[in-house]
């Protein structure tokens, strides 16, 4: 234990607490923006284990991570297409057509894995970009600055997506449509639409989150996202679906993660202490949720289908 | 499905046939694979049926072969026709108290059931890893130096006795068969059926008329639980190595029954009776795959893939058959009110916004 607490190995922890966080944090904003239209995916975790491996498979085959990324995202899209066409053409019923996808998603990912690839070859993973001057600081510049460029896009969507939310028009359209969509259909708001797009791009950015798991990793294996997907949606609730408050929530977790991860390192916990530990995510959730669930703020439309003249 | 991984799939799909239904030794394979997948399913029939969504399948499943197996190890000597039995109680118990936690999170705590259940199954895994790589470990694999994780061979007064006809088929698939039918009188033929199937179906009007909705949602959480538990004491007792064992991947012995489960019962229309031939559809396509798998190299992951199809389908069909419905009685001129669009309903105990 003594070796955990030096200067450098905290800070080392602090640093990877914010790599760990970053795929939390892709996957519940994009939940976030989903959820504020009204529109509860459960898929996510289906959806990140299909962007990793599309991420882990496009760069294995080109060494590229860039088009890794993209594979990832296009991945998002399009899962996000289909949960589009399901919820809200179908109409179908939000909580369990979610946890087809993630079902569909855990099958999908591990016979593309053993069919295509078999072995587990690892890829190299991303690197780290130092920012000009702020890189430079002390201490600081080692834990926040020295990240890669998957770590920046995370961080900087939380304002972004603030600001989407609740300065533009678009932002309150999507509002609208998650408070009260007959209103909103009422004054010649589409419904559809605005949700659309917010699937479109929520389900985008959780195949982002598996791409920058599987890219932060440089592996794949079946079920690699071990319920990531399912501690975003609960981040979500914990951050009471505004950006800053997911964040927050993210960063526990990544911190979380990471302490785990140097304790094995360390040695800290060996054997079956490493099955204790490996609960502490699952335990944490649980409990976070029984905290924050006298929060208000719950989109009133959320998992209600919307039809025309009910 | 099978061209676009480039298997030939005429040979694909014959072995997949040949696999599943070739013979008696194939067919029994069938029943004993749709074994656990009726046990979860008609628990998941009921929770649904309530009106909560339990993915907690694994986590019971675990929880019901961990305690019936501890049971087992504690009391190896007590005669079989009393052994068997109480495994089977206590197994159920494991997996009650486990579904049961959500349950009482969900009621008292307002924590969605969905993500808690998913977190304890995470929690079911680490626990039977805990156990089987430290204290229940066979010792004859530590002395060996092998060190398997799994646990002795349970005691044979223990084991679920075969059915005569030179297949694999044991007691385990009568089990499974005579609980959905005692399922069935639950749901539809108690007045606890009744107070699950009200809570689910309006827990306003539930409440109104004075039952607990709170009450109810956490026993349909024990009943789901406890069906998962005995699928967890059929998958142990029931096993070729008699015994606990984990592969340490993330279904460990499951063989993601508790996922599966789940299909099953949706297909199987919510109905425990139905669930039956839906549950054996799905054990042979499980043990079909397999063969193909043998045959042509398509992993046999290809059926998880295809079930969560399943589900996204069964449940977006729902509402086109209820709108087909509504039309037909609409134009007969009766009255269309009775919104029957799915089954499955979210009971909140608390609701603050009532429709």
């Amino acid at each position: 234990m003594s070796d955990f607490l030096t200067v450098s190995v905290l800070l080392a922890t602090l640093a990877s607490g914010i790599r760990l966080a970053t795929p939390f944090l892709l996957a519940a904003l994009g939940e976030t923006i989903g959820q504020r239209s009204g529109v509860l995916n459960l898929g996510v975790e289906g959806v990140m284990l299909l962007g990793a491996y599309g991420a882990y498979y496009a760069t294995l085959r080109t060494d590229s991570i860039l088009f890794g990324i993209l594979v990832s995202l296009i991945v998002g899209g399009v899962m996000g297409i289909v949960y589009g066409v399901v919820t809200l053409a179908l109409k179908a019923e939000q909580g369990i057509s979610g946890i087809g996808i993630f079902i569909f998603g855990l099958g999908l990912s591990d016979l593309l894995f053993q069919k295509q690839v078999g072995t587990p070859t690892p890829i190299d993973g991303l690197g780290d970009v130092a920012v000009p001057l702020l890189g430079d600081l002390p201490w600081v510049g080692e834990v926040i600055f020295h990240q890669n460029v998957l770590v920046y896009v995370a961080f900087l969507l939380v304002p972004v997506l603030w600001f989407v939310i609740n300065r533009t028009p678009f932002g309150l359209n999507v509002r609208a449509v998650g408070e009260t969509p007959e209103a909103a259909d009422s004054l010649g708001v589409s419904v559809d639409r605005t949700r659309y797009i917010t699937i479109f791009v929520g389900n985008a950015m959780a195949g982002l989150a598996g791409g920058a798991l599987a890219l932060e990793l440089g592996i794949f294996q079946q079920n690699l996202t071990n319920g990531h997907g399912f501690i975003a949606i609960a981040l979500v609730y914990f951050g009471a679906w505004r950006p800053s408050g997911v964040m927050a929530g993210a960063m526990v977790f990544g911190l979380v993660s990471a302490t785990v991860l140097q304790w094995k390192t360390l040695g800290i916990v060996v054997g079956t202490t490493a099955s204790i530990v490996g609960m502490f995510p699952a335990v944490l959730t649980i409990l976070v949720l029984v905290l924050v669930s006298r929060r208000t703020g719950q989109p009133s439309a959320l998992t209600r289908p919307f039809e025309r003249g009910h | 499905m099978l061209v676009v991984l480039g298997a030939n799939p005429l040979t694909g799909y014959a072995a997949l046939l040949d696999g599943a239904f070739g013979g008696a030794k194939n067919l029994a394979n069938s029943a004993l694979k749709a074994m656990p997948l009726l046990l979860v399913g008609v628990g998941i029939t009921i929770a649904f049926r309530a009106g909560v969504i339990n993915i907690g399948g694994e986590g019971q499943i675990i929880a019901g072969a961990i305690l019936s197996t501890l049971f087992v190890l504690g009391f190896p000597d007590v005669p079989r026709f009393v052994l068997l039995p109480l495994t089977f109680l206590v197994g159920a118990l494991g997996g009650a108290i486990w579904g049961g936690m959500a349950g009482v999170l969900k009621s008292y705590a307002r924590v969605n059931e969905i993500l808690s259940t998913i977190m304890l199954n995470i929690i079911a895994v680490q626990i039977l890893n805990l156990l089987l790589r430290g204290p229940l470990m066979d010792p004859g694999e530590i002395e060996k130096g092998s060190r398997i994780p799994h646990t002795e061979r349970l005691s044979g007064n223990a084991d679920l006795p075969i059915l005569p006809g030179g297949t694999r088929l044991h007691l385990g698939v009568l089990i499974a068969v005579l609980m959905a039918v005692a399922c069935y009188f639950l749901l539809f033929r108690t007045t606890q059926g009744l107070r699950l199937r009200a809570v689910g179906h309006n827990p306003f009007a539930s409440r109104y008329a004075g039952m607990s909705v709170k009450r109810n949602v956490v026993l349909a959480f024990m009943y789901s639980g406890a069906m998962c538990g005995m699928a967890g004491v059929t998958l142990v007792f029931g096993s070729e190595g008699h015994r606990l064992a984990t592969d340490g991947g993330a279904t460990t012995f499951t063989g993601a029954a508790g996922f599966n489960g789940i299909v099953a019962a949706l297909f199987g229309g919510l109905h425990p009776l139905w669930t039956i031939p839906a549950s054996f559809l799905f054990g042979a396509l499980l043990v079909g795959a397999n063969a193909m798998q043998r045959a042509v190299q398509v992993p046999a992951a290809l059926i998880l893939a295809l079930n969560g199809l399943v589900v996204v389908f069964v449940v977006g069909s729902m509402y086109a058959r209820a709108r087909l419905a509504r039309a037909a009685s609409e134009s007969s001129d009766q009255d269309g009110e009775s919104d029957s669009r799915s089954p499955v309903r979210s009971a909140d105990p608390e609701p603050r916004n009532p429709p």
